[in-house]
This record gives C-alpha cells, structure tokens and sequence, in this order.
C-alpha cells in the first residue's frame, strides 16, 4: 500500500489534474483508501491506471457499502491493484442519497475495467445505485422483477417468524419474532 | 396369503445337494407328480408352499419401488456436495439400488433437495417435481430445505415444503452420507408399508402432546378425530412394531 | 391427364427418399443460398442441468453446434448471506460466511477472521497461524479434488469421480479429528482456531501427506496421455492473459495463462512466508493447462503441510486477548474477571472500533477477498466478499463464443465455478 505520505502526494497530484476531485484521504490499519467525488470517478480511476508511476491496471472489486446514518449515503470502493508493485489502493466515491424515489446515479468503469460489469450490476441490484454507460444494466442475482434494493440498511432482512406452540395463544403471535 | 417366511421354506425344501441317490429319486418322482397332477390335497399344498413365495401385488410393486429408486440429482448447494459422497465407494449408495442419478426428472423416482432454495430457484424447483412421473417421493437433505436453516432472510424459501410435498427431512448442515442414507432408508420403509413409529409410540409418550391452543379449548370433536386417528394408525401398524408395555416396564 | 401427371410427380418424389427432402424443405432457411446453418437458435442450459456445476442458468445463441453468444443467468442460490451478517455478532457471522463458497470453506473464514484481526488490531499467535495454513492447504486440496472428479465426469472420465471422492473422503476425516465436523467446520475463530488439535492428528496429517503425491500420479496417469481428455481440452478455451487481468480472473485460471500471480507468495499471510513451495504456472491457457496447473497445486500443498506438521510451534492455539478471545474454562471457576469476560463474549460479543478493511487470500479459484466495515458496535456494519467465480465467470463468455457447444461444457469445467460463492 502506499504510505500515508505517499496517499496525500497522489491525492495532491490528482486534485492538480482534476479540481476538486478527491475529497479526503484516509489511511488506517496499512490499507489507503481516496475519498473521490462521485462526478468525478471516472477520471479518477482513469489517472490512477494510465499515470506512469501509478499504473494500478487491476481492479479486484466494485462494491457497494451503504452507509446509513451518515452523509453522503453511499459509497461505491474501488479496489485497485497494481500487481508489479504489489499495491492496493482503494477509491470510494461518496454519493448522497437523491430521495424521494430518484435513484443515485454514477458513471460506469466498464470500458476502463472490463471486470466491473458483473460487479457494477451486482451494485445496481443490491442497491439501487444507476451506472451511466453501463452496457446492459439489471439485476443480477435477485429475480428480475423484484422491488426493492435488499442490502440498503433500511430494507428488512426479512424472514418469517417462527410459530412456536406457547405464542399460538396470542392473538399477536407473529410479533415475537 | 401370508408371506411365506423364509426359513419355513429352507426347512422344507433345502437348497442343499441330495444326500443320497435315493434322495435324489424321491425328489425327481415327487416332481413328476407334481407336473402330471398326481400330488392332491394337503401334499400338493406342501409341496406349493415349498416352491412358491406369495404376496400380494402391492407388496411386490413396492418392494421393487424401494429398491430400485432412481434419484434425480438436484444439487443446490453444499449439501450437493455430501450428496455426491454418497456414490462414492465409502457410503456407496448403489447397494440400495439407488446409485443410477437421472438427470432428468422425468426418468426419476425421487427427489433429493440439496440446499438452499432461494426465491428465485423455487419456481424452478416445483417445475422439475411437477414433471416427475407418479409415484414420486421427495427428500429434503439438509436444514435449509427442510426449514429455511440458519438463513432466515428475504432471499430464502423457508422450508421445500411451503412450495411442494416434501416426503422426508434429513437435518444437517450438512448432513453426515450416513445421516442421508439413514433418511433414504427410512423412505425405503415408508415406501415398503411399514414406516418407522413415531417417537411417541416407540417411547410410550402418547397422551404428551401439547396442545396449541390449549387442551381446555380444544373442541371435544376436535380430540376425537385425534383419538380415532391415533387408532386408525395403531390399527395399520405390523403386530411386532406394536407393544403394550414401554421399553422397561 | 394431370391426375396422371401429379401422380407421376409423386412417385418421382418417392423415388429419392422423401422423408430426408421434405425435411430439408421445411427447415431449408433464411438466407438467400439456403445454408441450414444460417438459424441461431436460442436455447437456455440450466439451471437444472447436471453439468454447470451448480445452479446456472446459461442463455445460449447457437449456429448449428457452434456457440455464437453466451448469457449467464446467475442468482438461483442467492442466500442473502451478506445482509445477514449485518444482524449478527462477529463470531456468528463466521458460519454464515462459511457457505458462500461451499468447498473452500476455510479460506472464506480465514478472510473474515482476518479482517476482524486486522481491525482489532489482534495478533494471532504462531501456532494458530501454522494451525490455520496447514487447514487452508488441506481444504485447497481438497476443493481441487472435489473440481477434479466432477470435471473428469462432465469430460467422460467417470472412474476419476470415484478415486477423487475417495482421496477426498480421508480429508474429511481429518476436518472431522480436528473440528468435529466434516463440512463447514467454523474451525477458525478470532484470534486463532477454535481449539487445539488432538494428539496424533500430526501422524495421520503426515500418513496422509505420504500417500496423495502416489495418488496424483495415478490420476495423471488416467488423464494426462488420455487421447480423448487431449482433444478436448488441448487448446481449447484460450483466452489471452492480458484479456484475463482486464477481466480481473485470477487463480489456476490466471496461472494457466501464463501469469505467477498468487497471493500466497506477494502478500502472504498466516505462516505462508515460513513455508517452502513453488507457485505452478503454464503457457498457453488452456484447458490442459488448467487441470495441469491444479493437480501440480495439489502436489505443493502436500509440501506445505508436511512442512507445517514437521515445524508446528508450541504455543497458545489462540490469542490470550480476553475482550475478544474465550478464557480457558478452568478459569472461569477462579477468576471473577474470566467469567465477565466469558459473559460479554457470549452474550453481546466483542464490539470492534469503526473502521474499514479490505482482506484478500488466495482460494483454490482465486482472489478472495473480504471487506467489512465495523461501526463500533457488536455486529459488523457491511460484510462483503469479492468471490473469485463471480468475477471469473466473465472470461466464460470470450472462452466459447466461437466453439462447439461441447466445448462450453469443457470450459465450464475448467472455470472451476461454484454456484455458492458466485450468488451468495
């Protein structure tokens, strides 16, 4: 990984290229990650794998974290490899929650990483987050049909309760669980 | 017509060579009787019962039924796996008959759920069962078919058996081969006739049930067909599985 | 007159096999010279089939035996294993982990209980360490038994499922000696392992260890000179490595092609940095290559293990941190302390500071990695796992467009997927 002086240097140079395109750094438990602005992700992504010196050309995983009750709502990580160095370094781009029933938006890295269309579609399904450019953009794993954005906090995780004999007797017995 | 129990037949028609020569005639005279019809009456019942197994039709049907059960391999998840072992050599399910998998339903006697049955597998999962041929027996193999298992979340369907008739359920997670090959078993004797009792009449516990709601607020109908029904099944037990003292009384 | 001739056309038609002319007339197709081959016709493989390897479903666009598109249709074992993990406390989260991915089982357990380490910032000590990679080589192998005998089946080579479901079965029984359980064992806890090996499991590891490289001989010489597993798998499904890593396939899939990585040997973990092995890698990428790169990974692993029975530490099996880790049970009758401590762990749990991580390992098909975010509460905030099929299962797609449908069925094998790990 690089250290955390070497974290600032990179999210100097690319707020130099690119105004306002890293919001914050952290470095934690050896791991960097760059907080980027969700406009700009794509030519965030885009300088950390064709600038020389940088080169992170793998990406290992596109996932989705919903951060609930924090602001911004979601982050999209990006974890980037590259595999002569042996550096991970990861890219979260930070996306407020639109509301109401407009759905995040984030342009997709497909034609930089051909590896994110699954991922990205994963993204979508399990959190409703829309990626831009995004060749064939449903869901994945979950029926095709399905409503709802299951790993969002506030969906329930569902389940039923189970009907143990001693609650038959009340009439509310299904709120046990 | 009884099933003629096997040792009354070796007794009275030995399978082993003719002592003597004179044995040996006696034998060939008394089938030459048989043939040109000379044995009559209680000698040509002995000699029939001698040769001869009888049974009824339903027996015979369903002893070939539970021998000889094609399994349509439905692996879902790791449960697919332990279900695997138990062709291999070490539980080598093929001595019960059972080891010729069909992949397709249609060729297939029985059902062996394998794991979790998400939302979106069930209706894939009926549409096979649906086109198994009669008679067919479904085994649910694992917790998660069975009843959900630990996955009690939007994803998974709670049990085979909200969706389809689930014949039998193997707990596990997995379940040992062995535990799979006991529960085949167990389907083999249900499908024999004679299933294994309920622990309630094999540890004499009957009249512990708890009611759900009750035994005051049970309707008298209500323990009535209860009654009846424990009798009605008491009444199609086989005499030796039915005993009238508990174990150590 | 015309019945004569209509019934003279008849009979010239009976003359030339009617049934084969008619039938070319009736399907005689689309394009303007007539080509049979010119129809795709669109059939759908799975999810109930016996030879995806689990429940996918495969959207297929064929010319004549020639695949021309390809669509995976995955989610039919979806479990919702990672929204679970959110309700549950840390060390109940391990066994549901453990079943995404349901024949590396340690490796998931080794990426969760590694994450949680990492954020407590709890050392494991060096026996649990030679502990855990002698069980993550034990599992790798075998997973790639379990991969071997069943693609051996999809190819044709039905006696190979027996020898590997047997070799496999001496496994399990030493899951079985060690954890008590043969599957999913949730041997690994935070911290360490879950308890101590018995005493001789050390002699049976290594009678085990003496006995499997014979066994991989015999099963190369069932497979290597075999002329039909040949032509079916030799340059079949090459994908060029470059195409490989921008679609992020690692694992035997990404060795075969040509390239060293693994994350054993640039990032170790556990006790991989003690140990001695080679990494095997092939040349061309393709299907031979594969199943060579993975029998020659079985024959490392025995190495590892036999290096990790003969040099096994004394030493704690756990870490003797008491907010995180059990008190042994003799002092819970002594010490007011132990028995809080006892109290907390298995009540509420141990609550790790707000943080993120991002662990990878290396699984018999890939990258592994685990990422969770803990909020300082008793129960992780997001678990999710990067499972190498889901990402390896895009290469599918460049592997058979352009070949014969029973190449898929090779390439599929090859791929190594497990349905549980891609859906989760």
């Amino acid at each position: 990984m690089p250290d955390a002086p070497g974290l600032e240097l990179i999210a100097q140079e690319i707020n130099d290229a690119h105004e306002g395109a890293i919001l914050g750094t952290y470095h934690e438990r050896g791991q960097a990650c760059l907080i980027s602005d969700p406009d700009q992700i794509l030519e965030v992504l885009t300088w950390l794998r064709e600038t020389p010196g940088q080169e992170y050309h793998f990406l290992a995983s596109v996932h989705g974290v919903d951060y609930l009750p924090a602001e911004p709502r979601f982050g999209v990580h990006y974890e980037l490899l590259n595999m002569r160095r042996v550096e991970r370094v990861r890219v979260r781009a930070a996306l407020p929650d639109p509301g109401g029933d407009q759905l995040p938006e984030l342009d997709s890295c497909v034609e930089l990483f051909p590896t994110a269309n699954h991922q990205e579609r994963e993204v979508y399904d399990f959190f409703g987050i829309v990626f831009r450019g995004h060749p064939d953009l449903r869901r994945i794993l979950m029926p095709e049909d399905y409503v709802g954005w299951p790993q969002r906090r506030d969906f329930p995780v569902g389940g039923e309760p189970v009907a143990f004999t001693v609650h038959e007797r009340d009439a509310a017995w299904y709120e046990h669980e | 017509m009884e099933v003629v129990r096997r040792e009354k037949l070796r007794a009275a028609a030995p399978l082993e060579q003719p002592k003597s020569r004179e044995e040996l005639r006696v034998r060939q005279l008394r089938a030459r009787d048989l043939l040109r019809g000379d044995l009559e009456g209680d000698e040509l019942q002995e000699h029939v019962e001698d040769s001869v197994l009888t049974t009824t039709l339903d027996k015979v049907l369903n002893w070939g039924r539970a021998n000889a059960m094609f399994p349509a391999t439905f692996g879902l998840a790791c449960c697919a796996i332990e279900m695997m072992s138990i062709v291999s050599p070490r539980y080598d399910i093929a001595r019960f008959g059972a080891e010729a998998m069909r992949a397709s339903p249609r060729q297939a006697d029985f059902i062996i759920l394998s794991g979790r049955v998400s939302i979106k597998m069930a209706p894939v999962v009926r549409r096979i069962y649906d086109q198994m041929l009669e008679p067919k027996w479904a085994i649910s193999m694992g917790a998660c078919s069975s009843s959900g298992g630990m996955f009690a979340n939007y994803a998974v369907v709670q049990g085979a058996d909200k969706f389809m008739p689930v014949d039998m359920h193997v707990p596990g997670c997995p379940p040992r081969p062995e535990a799979l090959l006991y529960g085949f078993n167990k389907l083999q004797k249900k499908i024999l006739g004679h299933p294994d009792p309920g622990w309630r009449r094999r540890y004499n516990a009957e009249g512990t049930e708890e009611w759900a709601r009750g035994a005051d607020l049970a309707t008298p109908e209500e323990r009535e067909a209860y009654e009846r029904a424990r009798e009605a099944a008491a009444a199609a037990m086989p005499m030796s599985t039915r005993s009238s003292s508990g174990p150590g009384a | 007159m015309s019945e004569t001739v209509a019934h003279s056309e008849t009979l010239e038609r009976t003359d030339e096999d009617p049934v084969g002319k008619h039938a070319i007339e009736r399907t005689e197709a689309v394009g303007p010279d007539g080509d049979l081959e010119q129809e795709l016709m669109t059939i759908n493989m799975g999810p109930h089939h016996p030879a995806t390897h689990g429940v996918l479903r495969l959207m297929l666009s064929l010319q004549g035996e020639v695949v021309r598109e390809l669509k995976p249709v995955m989610g039919y074992v979806h479990t919702g294993i990672e929204k679970s993990c959110e309700t549950k406390s840390y060390w109940k989260v391990i066994p549901f982990v453990e079943r995404m991915d349901y024949l590396s089982y340690f490796f998931q357990m080794q990426a969760f209980c590694g994450a949680v380490e990492q954020l407590l910032e709890l050392e494991v000590p060096r026996r649990a360490n030679w502990l855990r990679t002698m069980h993550l080589e034990l599992n790798r192998i075998h997973s790639h038994l379990v991969w071997l005998g069943t693609s051996a089946l999809d190819l044709g080579a039905m006696s190979m499922f027996f020898y590997c479901f047997r070799d496999r079965d001496r496994i399990l029984d030493l899951f079985e000696m060690s954890s008590g359980q043969r599957m999913h064992t949730r041997y690994f806890q935070v911290g360490g392992v879950m308890e101590d090996i018995p005493t001789d499991f050390g002699a049976r590891v290594l009678d085990f260890c003496d006995e499997m490289p014979s066994r991989v001989d015999q099963f190369e010489a069932i497979l290597n000179k075999n002329e039909i597993f040949l032509q079916r798998t030799k340059d079949v499904g090459i994908v060029p490595r470059e195409r490989l890593l921008e679609l992020g396939v690692t694992g035997p899939l990404l060795r075969a092609a040509g390239e060293p990585w693994d994350l054993r040997k640039v990032s170790p973990y556990a006790a991989y940095e003690e140990m001695d092995f080679a990494i095997p890698v092939g040349t061309v990428g393709d299907g031979y290559d594969r199943y060579r790169v993975r029998a020659a990974e079985i024959r490392e692993s025995v190495k590892i293990i036999r290096q990790c029975v003969e040099g096994l530490p004394e030493g704690p099996y756990i870490s003797d941190d008491r907010k995180v880790c059990l008190p042994p049970r003799d002092e819970l009758s002594t010490s007011m302390e132990a028995l809080i401590h006892h109290f907390k762990l298995v009540t509420e749990g141990f609550r790790v500071p707000p943080g993120e991580i991002y662990n990878p390992v290396e699984s018999p098909r890939g990258e592994l990695g685990c990422f969770l975010l803990a909020d300082g509460s008793a129960k992780p905030a997001r678990v999710h796992f990067r499972d190498p099929s889901f990402v390896n299962l895009q290469s599918l797609r460049e592997m058979c467009v352009g070949g014969y449908i029973a190449d898929l069925i090779q390439n599929l094998a090859m791929l190594d997927p497990i349905l549980g790990g891609i859906d989760r």
